[in-house]
């Protein structure tokens, strides 16, 4: 396969992944304020800081305000990691490949890139609360048109390794937003309130209901454990691991627990690593600073994936 | 009884022969089409073009700098060629295509043609086309031209002409494919009841051309489709083709030059590619050989091209054929080179560069259709009878300030296909550009692309310039007892 056309297809799934990470990140906030207590101060911040670009909102926006920043991240043209920016570059990448791919994942990208339009054209903030859910429900289309359409060869587990890798630095950003509005109150850990806001993340995660089957109580334990270290959950981190390294090594030709390439052992060693690791020994690390490592390492994986597979050089120049 | 009121005025009209009195070939089409409602009709068209959207049958404009894919403006009815008349342009295409190939083989090795005095070395040597770092290439089976798209258009009495030889990259052929697909969808109780020539091993016919192009010894050969990239105006159909014969679809940036050959950067290392079907132009193919501001080609790729470790479709050069100033001569051509007299009539031709003539073309600008000898897609061109003074001025002007740029040629009143606009028929006027492949013989898929402007009174066909697109069937006999199978609202056709 040629690298170029694995490239995009990667990319593609990411920005799929992405997108519909955006919004489940901003969604969590909406829902956080709909049961917040009258009078508690609005935390948006928070959420700029979470995507690691506040430097491009800085030189955007001049203030933080509710409006600006969901702008910035759902509608902005100009900001590359923002929903319709996504979307766009999807397509982009999907119309590079669009002979490799099947034309109903193309058909699919298409419309979800034209919805997003048509809502950013339509430009009511108000309409966000629908628009958010859209936005999930077709990359959970795009994903299942993929897995049904495509044959499952390299193309399809770059495919997979895209989608996976995206998924797991969201689901630890969507964790840290968690814990960024947590911080100015510590005093809240335990009270009605802080039990709402894990429900409210759960659901975001869309995690709520198979928690609830595997751990009845909502404890800020429980919720982290099930959102990093589950092994069965498609949104939990490690199982976003796994997967990742099962396509990595179908690419790679390489035996599970083995490695040949900078990216087989970037992504074996980090996996193997939380198979061992407990909920008990993070808390004590502290959440934040294990997953501020952890997206630093699957950046690391990222940048492998590249070198070792995109960006190929031949021994000799003419 | 929508044909009622079609007049085809004072004009060639390729389905009429005069007012409610359709072309024997076209019966069948025109009894089927009177016994639908325009309703009916016109959800066909739409459901057409919806098809042709929805396989993204789409090409880019260039100046359209929102990078947006339009559709190619579809029309359902289609334009008919008689059987007989067929088989003449197909033995004129074939004559035209083993003189010119001879003709670049020629003015790239021995220069015959030239050294007899049959052309003048000048206007070989002046072409913009005429590449001399391909001087004293031999390629495969000596066979340059592998494929091509030459436009024919028809006149006010219905006599066929050749209006250009397309050498280098002619696009298109895959809407010829698509075209017919969605149309057997709408007619084909037409398609069972006719005998309408089948488009579809154009595919097969093409990936042969390629693996002919490689020594028989060359065990799973590799062909790669060479595009520009996805914001190419004909991108659908480098992928689309690419897709069509299993071929990967490549650009500049993953091929590299390594060890003598050309290879394409892949997950699993270099691997080799043999042949390669180039959709960019010449001048763009080898930063090193050509121009180098090309960011689209592969550097060193002419190298390996000499060496014959490659193999290149259309072969680099072959753009010379394209020049208007060439195409003047190729009757020549195949007097010289086939010792025949030309089958399908070039449209005359006013040389800018001579003198006497360049003032008779001076003199009549306002009936006249200039065009840059270099340029293709309806780019550079003046139709002098729809032109304002200024444009006919300024144009006046380049010709004086340089010659060899230029010819012009009679203003053709091309020939019309009723078309579906606005809820009636309207004349239209078309041209039609037939595929040539010429690899172990030549061939020539039966039919082609027939475009259409589909701005009234339009002569210009271009899809670049607002034009659309036909479906075209060579009907290769006629049954005078066909019946439609199929009885509609009762009454039997």
């Amino acid at each position: 396969m040629l690298s170029r056309v694995a490239d995009s297809i990667y990319w593609l799934n990411r920005y799929v992944e992405r997108a519909e990470n955006v919004a489940r990140f901003v969604d969590v906030n909406l829902n956080l304020l709909l049961d917040a207590p009258p009078g508690m101060e609005q935390q948006w911040e928070p959420l700029v800081r979470t995507t690691g670009d506040q430097a491009l909102f800085k030189a955007r926006y001049e203030d933080a305000s509710a409006e600006n920043i969901l702008r910035f991240l759902t509608f902005d043209r100009e900001y590359p990691n923002s929903i319709i920016s996504c979307l766009r570059s999807a397509r982009e990448n999907a119309r590079s490949v669009r002979e490799i791919i099947s034309s109903e994942m193309w058909e699919q990208v298409n419309s979800f890139y034209l919805m997003v339009n048509e809502a950013a054209d339509g430009g009511l903030l108000s309409e966000l609360h629908n628009f958010f859910p859209e936005v999930k429900m077709a990359s959970h289309l795009f994903a299942g048109v993929m897995d049904a359409t495509m044959a499952h060869t390299e193309g399809w587990h770059f495919g997979q390794l895209g989608r996976l890798l995206e998924r797991a630095d969201k689901t630890a950003r969507i964790l840290d937003v968690k814990y960024y509005i947590l911080l100015p109150s510590v005093t809240d850990v335990g009270s009605p309130l802080d039990d709402l806001q894990w429900i409210a993340l759960l659901k975001s995660a869309s995690a709520y209901e198979m928690y609830r089957k595997c751990q009845y109580r909502i404890t800020p334990r429980g919720v982290t454990e099930f959102l990093i270290l589950n092994r069965e959950f498609p949104r939990s981190i490690q199982f976003c691991l796994i997967e990742a390294e099962r396509s990595l090594h179908q690419i790679s030709g390489t035996s599970m627990g083995t490695w040949r390439t900078g990216s087989d052992r970037a992504l074996g060693r980090l996996r193997s690593e939380l198979d061992y690791l407990t909920i008990d020994e993070i808390t004590q690390r502290g959440l934040h600073e294990f997953l501020d490592d952890l997206q630093t390492r699957l950046n690391t994986v990222g940048k492998q994936v590249f070198s070792d597979f995109f960006a190929l050089e031949p021994a000799s120049l003419p | 009884m929508l044909f009622d009121a079609y007049d085809p005025g004072d004009f060639f009209d390729e389905l009429f022969l005069s007012q409610g009195q359709p072309r024997p070939e076209a019966e069948l089409l025109v009894r089927r089409v009177n016994v639908m409602s325009l309703v009916e009709l016109q959800q066909r068209q739409k459901a057409v073009q919806n098809a042709l959207f929805k396989l993204g049958v789409t090409f880019n404009v260039y100046s359209d700098n929102q990078g947006t894919e339009r559709i190619f403006p579809f029309d359902v009815i289609p334009r008919i060629v008689p059987g007989h008349e067929w088989e003449w342009i197909e033995k004129g295409l074939k004559q035209r295509i083993y003189a010119i190939n001879c003709f670049i083989h020629d003015v790239y090795n021995d220069q015959k043609i030239l050294n007899d005095g049959v052309i003048p070395r000048h206007v070989v040597e002046s072409a913009p086309g005429f590449l001399k770092p391909c001087m004293g290439l031999n390629p495969p089976n000596n066979i340059w031209c592998h494929i091509t798209g030459t436009d024919l258009v028809r006149d006010k009495e219905g006599t066929w002409y050749v209006l250009e030889d397309n050498m280098r990259c002619p696009s298109g052929v895959s809407y010829v494919l698509e075209n017919r697909r969605v149309m057997k969808n709408t007619f084909p109780h037409l398609f069972a009841a006719m005998d309408i020539a089948a488009v579809d091993d154009y595919a097969s016919q093409l990936l042969e051309t390629l693996l002919n192009l490689v020594p028989e010894t060359l065990i799973n050969p590799r062909v790669a489709v060479l595009t520009p990239g996805m914001y190419n105006s004909a991108y659908f159909e480098h992928s689309f083709l690419a897709q069509q014969i299993g071929a990967e679809l490549v650009e500049g940036r993953d091929l590299v030059v390594s060890d003598g050959y050309l290879k394409m950067r892949t997950t699993k290392g270099l691997e080799r590619v043999d042949v390669v079907y180039r959709r960019i132009d010449d001048d763009f193919i080898d930063p090193l050989a050509f121009r180098s501001d090309s960011l689209l080609g592969v550097p060193g790729l002419m190298e390996v091209y000499r060496a014959g470790r490659v193999a290149i479709a259309n072969a680099l050069g072959t753009g010379v054929a394209d020049d208007k100033l060439i195409y003047a001569y190729v009757p020549q051509m195949i007097r010289y080179y086939l010792d025949e007299d030309q089958l399908i009539p070039n449209v005359p031709t006013y040389l800018c560069e001579d003198a006497t003539q360049q003032a008779h073309v001076l003199d009549h600008l306002d009936q006249l259709v200039v065009k840059a000898t270099n340029a293709s897609g309806g780019y550079g061109m003046l139709v002098g009878p729809h032109a304002t003074a200024e444009e006919r001025a300024e144009f006046g002007d380049r010709i004086r300030a340089n010659p060899r740029g230029y010819i012009a040629q009679p203003t053709l009143c091309l020939s019309r296909v009723p078309t579906l606009i606005d809820g009636s028929f309207e004349g239209c006027h078309v041209d039609l550009r037939p595929y040539i492949l010429y690899g172990q013989d030549v061939y020539v898929n039966p039919g082609g692309l027939t475009r259409v402007a589909l701005q009234r009174g339009s002569l210009v066909v271009n899809s670049s310039q607002g034009g659309g697109s036909k479906d075209t069937w060579v009907v290769k006999s006629i049954d005078p007892n066909a019946k439609l199978p199929i009885q509609f609202g009762g009454v039997s056709v």
